[in-house]
């Protein structure tokens, strides 16, 4: 068992993938002879061939729009949108065909299909390259939605995600992608698409969060220790579905709740968890849920872009907010 | 059975005057534009500031003063064209590297740097103000370009707008509906296809099988032509005649011109591992400074001379503009307010709640 980073475990789920099922094909723009801008289709094409790792002509709508036929007719595509500032013409044929194939044909016709892309800030990269858009994601009907937070979830998610019957969204969080290293085993093991994964064990509040946040929100948590607050760290992974019982059930121990997220405030998963905890969760609550988010404003530029994500200072500021009441 | 009386059989131009040695081309007609010496001379050394600029940029990206850079090395004499053949009031909507054209049109060496350095300041433009920003998402610039065309034309204005895609680019169904438009409303501009063979790793023939890209504006009705990207006097001569169609009514163009990206993608890319050493050595055989230096000084209007003192002086307006843009970033940053202060004309309620809370951590380092 080797110890890998979070895109090899992105690399080695769709070698894994491909092996075990030959209607498996990656797809994208540098994919196959460069294995890809970030590398995580390294190694793929000399492995499986070129009609399985298709470098295509440049042109997402018609990357989004191949993966509804190809996948609609008994493939199984796997595409890379180079960044997810990309992904926006994708939009398209999600929403009005991947997400409602399905249901459009009664059950008929259906999009068995992964757009995965490296999404979120932190990297220095150029204008659209830095975006966490999972909430325009999230909001379509049919799709699942999933982010991994380390290298053992990329790989288990990808391969769930990748047998799944239906359209899931997998972004890529590639402010970490090589952030730790840890062992995987190369078993063939997917992870449920359903669950939130509990990372730490606590008994004041609840931190929730996803993605590469999840880097700031165990710092923080780690902080709050040392003053001897005991936060629970809970890892979403799988925006939709939403496993609310898994936040419900930690809220109903800890009382308190801060929410950490990259992503513009205004409408995204953030809202979505509290408006949740607000349903379901309210007489758990002994203070106001909070959220960390990115402002919302348009990602700056990346001299900005670190003023812009919520900081461990910002976490522990909303903590402090929460436990002062009483 | 009646058949369709359609002229379904093109041909595309191919010109150039330049041969890579900067002789004319036995067989080629003289445009006019190879005896404007005056005009080659200082296109020419807009083409040398362009090249001193970019080698510089390169290098302030390798010691970490600078983002990642989409260079134009190899790139010089088709961006230059497109921009001497416009007017000041006219539109030019750029990809993102096309620094030739929007130096020549006033933008400034330093906006250059400190857009990739991550600054939104290098977006102000003030000496071209009617030209679109950089436009990262490709060929979407394609159809704004379009769209400032069919303003001058409902506005009655003798303004042309001129856009730029790459060869990955035309395969964009923006490119492809931005000729549709120009073509439906006969608008006033110029699609210019900067072939330069490689769209990151994904080679030109990876594209499509056509045999060239201008052709696609055939199927749209425009005239469309290809030229030797590498070949200034070419260049200029088909974008003076299609930009001086357009303002005149006569509808839009498709320009392939047809080049050689000399460097890596942006600095963020290796070509070493996709792209064979020897066919970069052969496309420097052709680049286009060589072969336009040759010619004015053949024609007696350059010298060894004039390019020693030019290049000093390039490299003299570089430093200052890199001294201007790392002073910009280090002395003058931009607030943590400058992110709130551009959204809308007027700032929103709840944006003006952000702006105070971010106030409180004006230097907090988020994602640390």
């Amino acid at each position: 068992m080797s110890e890998i980073t979070l895109i090899e475990g992105v690399t080695m789920a769709l070698a894994r993938a491909m092996s075990e099922d030959d209607s498996v094909v990656v797809l994208g723009e540098d994919v196959g002879v460069n294995g890809g801008v970030f590398r995580a289709t390294v190694g793929l094409q000399e492995r499986f061939g070129a009609d399985r790792v298709l470098d295509t002509p440049l042109a997402e709508v018609m990357i989004a729009g191949l993966c509804v036929g190809l996948s609609a007719q008994g493939m199984k595509p796997v595409a890379e949108a180079q960044f997810c500032g990309f992904t926006m013409p994708m939009i398209d044929h999600l929403m009005c065909h991947a997400g409602r194939m399905r249901n459009r044909t009664r059950g008929r016709l259906s999009c068995p299909m992964v757009l995965r892309f490296p999404s979120g800030g932190g990297i220095h990269a150029p204008e659209h390259h830095s975006e966490s858009p999972e909430a325009l994601f999230a909001h379509m009907p049919g799709l699942r939605v999933v982010i991994p937070s380390s290298p053992a979830r990329a790989y288990g998610l990808l391969l769930a995600a990748i047998r799944d019957p239906d359209p899931v969204v997998f972004m890529e969080p590639k402010r970490i992608y090589r952030w730790q290293k840890e062992a995987v085993e190369d078993d063939g093991e997917a992870l449920p698409l359903d669950v939130c994964f509990t990372l730490r064990d606590g008994t004041d509040l609840t931190l929730v969060s996803w993605g590469a946040m999840i880097k700031e929100t165990l710092e923080a948590a780690d902080q709050l220790a040392q003053r001897g607050i005991s936060a629970e760290v809970i890892d979403v992974a799988t925006i939709s579905p939403l496993d609310m019982d898994t936040i419900i059930e930690s809220v109903s121990r800890t009382g308190r709740c801060v929410i950490v997220q990259e992503a513009p405030r205004h409408c995204g998963v953030a809202s979505e968890i509290a408006a949740n905890l607000a349903d379901a969760g309210i007489w758990h609550l002994h203070a106001p849920v909070k959220r960390v988010c990115g402002y919302d404003t348009v990602m700056p530029l990346y001299r900005s872009e670190m003023k812009y994500m919520p900081s461990v200072r910002r976490i522990v500021d909303a903590v402090n907010e929460v436990m002062e009441v009483s | 059975m009646a058949k369709i009386n359609a002229n379904t059989h093109f041909e595309i131009d191919y010109v150039q005057f330049l041969d890579h040695e900067g002789q004319p081309l036995p067989d080629a007609p003289r445009p006019s534009q190879a005896d404007d010496l005056e005009r080659l001379v200082a296109l020419y050394q807009e083409m040398v500031r362009v090249r001193v600029f970019d080698k510089k940029a390169v290098a302030l990206q390798r010691t970490g003063k600078l983002g990642t850079y989409a260079s134009c090395l190899g790139h010089e004499a088709a961006h230059i064209a497109m921009a001497a053949a416009m007017r000041p009031e006219d539109c030019f909507a750029p990809m993102y590297r096309e620094y030739a054209a929007q130096f020549y049109r006033g933008v400034k060496m330093s906006d250059v740097l400190l857009y990739w350095g991550g600054d939104e300041r290098g977006n102000d433009f003030a000496d071209a103000p009617h030209d679109f920003s950089w436009c990262v998402p490709i060929a979407t610039q394609c159809l704004h370009a379009a769209g400032a065309a069919l303003a001058y034309k409902l506005r009655k204005e003798p303004r042309v707008a001129v856009t730029v895609v790459g060869d990955g680019g035309s395969s964009k169904g923006d490119f492809l509906e931005a000729i549709n438009a120009a073509s439906a409303w006969k608008l006033p501009m110029v699609l210019v296809i900067v072939n330069n063979q490689w769209a990151i790793s994904v080679p030109r023939s990876a594209q499509n099988s056509a045999q060239t890209l201008a052709q696609k504006g055939i199927a749209g009705g425009l005239r469309s032509r290809q030229v030797d990207g590498n070949d200034l006097i070419a260049c200029l001569n088909v974008m003076d005649e299609a930009v001086a169609q357009a303002r005149a009514g006569e509808g839009a163009s498709v320009i392939e011109m047809v080049t050689y990206r000399l460097s890596d993608h942006t600095t963020a890319d290796d070509a070493r591992r996709y792209r064979p050493d020897d066919e970069v050595e052969q496309a420097w055989q052709r680049e286009p400074l060589k072969r336009l230096r040759a010619y004015l000084m053949a024609q007696g209007v350059w010298d060894q001379a004039r390019e020693d003192a030019l290049e000093a002086a390039a490299a003299e307006d570089v430093q200052a503009a890199v001294d201007h843009y790392q002073s910009m970033v280090t002395d003058q940053p931009q607030p943590v307010t400058a992110m709130f202060d551009h959204m809308y004309a007027e700032l929103p309620h709840d944006l003006a709640e952000q702006r105070a809370y971010a106030e409180r951590y004006p230097e907090d380092a988020g994602g640390h």
